[in-house]
């Protein structure tokens, strides 16, 4: 495993991103990797179209032609059930053929197997690589050496971004409380080591919200957070104070030994979702979890299952919302260089 | 060249009552195609007094010609507030050209239950059919030259104007 504890590794290994990169000679979406580079706009129409394919629930045959004949591959090299799943039942619901690959991270990667697995897959004639990869870059790295008609999906690289897990939440915000500008949104816990964190601040920026908070322990919040617009607090009950929305993060266990935490349970002291400290932020705060909780940890039971609770709907509308990406830059692939 | 857009409502609520009734339909079910199709569905609805509310439709999912131009960027949801299942269907739309609409919607229709019948109703039709696709009722036949292209605009008040389409560079 790549050590990456230290607060200055933060930024992506794979350093800036030329805009280009996502995007064709036609200026369309053709692969997404972070929400860095999209405009509000664009955001905007990926989540009206989302909200299109969530009312295809009352389909009987709940499936469009749109990706019909084309090849998914969902290309896992870290473990996950819900990403993975409801990127295969979106690719379904378009009647894309889609392939799992699940490839163990026991030995680290290196730039040149992961090409050759590639080139490998890519001989099989797939339209679109969804990856999922614990290295911050992977999913540019695959983007910047695929053919010209194939697109890349960032489906979570390191701790550089997760796009489609912060549009959901964008998704999940706009259907219960319409406008941004006037919304008061945390973000609470382990930012230091959370892609999701990173593009959700990219998109609520892009939004236009009205104040973004991350709240936190100093040792989980990356240097320079403020840089990405964000209001600092290290005090819980301070930093929930009229919130509209309260996103808790998964505290990630597996990196409790490297000694910034004390204990799970003084995590939970100090920095735990409860009733109590809920009834701080605004009446109809909503609150939100990207999954998997840890309950005890970072969110009390009696919240996460809570009225104000909104995780189940968060991975309901996973599915809507992966179906628009999809189908948005499978459009901006197939349109290279035809002038449409 | 064109009439007016009510003038043409009239006689298209005429022939649809003429229609159902040689057919022995009581209760058809409107089914308007975003967006013209939606404004005169809802006009044929009002002047055919009928109670059911409308279904609408957005075809974009079933496009024959997504490979080729992408996503549409405004995608509005279908909403079809009844069973289609042994229904009888009449289908709204604003302009009959070549027929790719109207293939798109009925797949899209039939992705919801097996209706009784579809019927096709269109504001104005002309001609450049590229499939066997045609209506029972139309308000008006326009003859319109290759570069020209007739647009629905509205919703209030409805109005048809002809264009001239800008050569493809």
């Amino acid at each position: 495993m790549i050590d990456q504890d230290s607060p200055a590794r933060f930024r992506p290994a794979a350093g800036p991103l030329p805009p280009s990169l996502q995007f064709n000679a036609q200026g369309r979406l053709r692969h997404l990797l972070t929400i860095e580079g999209l405009s509000g706009a664009l955001i905007t129409e990926i989540l009206d179209t989302a909200e299109s394919f969530a009312g295809m629930n009352a389909q009987a045959v709940k499936k469009v032609p749109l990706l019909r004949g084309k090849t998914v591959m969902n290309l896992f090299f870290e473990a996950s059930t819900r990403t993975r799943t409801t990127f295969e039942l979106a690719a379904k619901r378009l009647s894309a053929d889609v392939l799992n690959i699940n490839i163990s991270t026991s030995a680290t990667v290196k730039g040149e197997s992961l090409l050759d697995t590639l080139r490998n897959l890519q001989a099989m004639y797939v339209d679109m690589f969804v990856v999922r990869h614990a290295d911050s870059g992977a999913a540019h790295f695959i983007a910047r050496h695929v053919a010209p008609h194939v697109s890349v999906l960032n489906a979570g690289d390191g701790r550089h971004a997760h796009p489609t897990q912060a549009l959901l939440d964008m998704f999940t915000i706009r259907r219960h409380k319409g406008d941004f500008t006037r919304l008061k949104v945390a973000i609470v816990g382990d930012i230091l080591h959370s892609r999701v964190a990173r593009s959700q601040i990219h998109a609520l920026n892009l939004l236009n919200t009205g104040e973004v908070r991350v709240i936190g322990p100093k040792t989980l919040l990356p240097a320079y957070v403020e840089d990405l617009g964000v209001h600092v607090f290290h005090d819980i009950r301070a930093g929930l104070r009229d919130v509209d929305v309260v996103i808790m993060l998964r505290l990630q266990k597996e990196r409790m030994e490297s000694g910034l935490l004390p204990s799970e349970h003084e995590f939970f002291q100090l920095w735990g979702l409860t009733e109590e400290r809920l009834a701080l932020a605004a009446p109809d705060c909503m609150v939100m979890h990207p999954g998997p909780a840890n309950r005890g940890v970072e969110i009390d039971s009696r919240v996460a299952d809570g009225p104000q609770s909104v995780i189940l709907e968060q991975v309901s509308h996973g599915i809507a919302v992966r179906m628009a990406v999809m189908s948005t830059i499978m459009g901006g692939s197939m349109n290279q260089g035809s002038g449409a | 060249m064109t009439e007016p857009v009510s003038t043409l409502l009239d006689r298209m609520a005429d022939a649809l009552r003429r229609h159902l009734s040689a057919q022995h339909i009581t209760a058809p079910a409107l089914v308007g195609i975003h967006t013209g199709g939606v404004w005169v569905a809802e006009q044929l609805h009002q002047r055919l007094d009928l109670n059911e509310p409308l279904g609408k439709l957005d075809i974009s999912f079933y496009r024959d010609d997504f490979s080729r131009m992408g996503m549409h960027p405004q995608v509005r949801p279908s909403s079809l507030p009844f069973a289609v299942d042994d229904r009888h269907i009449l289908l709204v739309d604003d302009v009959l050209f070549t027929g790719r609409t109207i293939r798109a919607a009925m797949n899209e229709l039939f992705d919801y239950g097996r209706p009784a019948s579809v019927m096709l109703a269109v504001l104005v039709e002309r001609d450049g059919r590229e499939l066997p696709i045609q209506a029972q009722v139309v308000g008006q036949h326009l003859k319109l030259r290759s570069d020209e292209q007739v647009k629905l605009r509205g919703p209030d008040p409805l109005r048809l104007d002809i264009v001239k389409l800008e050569p493809a560079s």
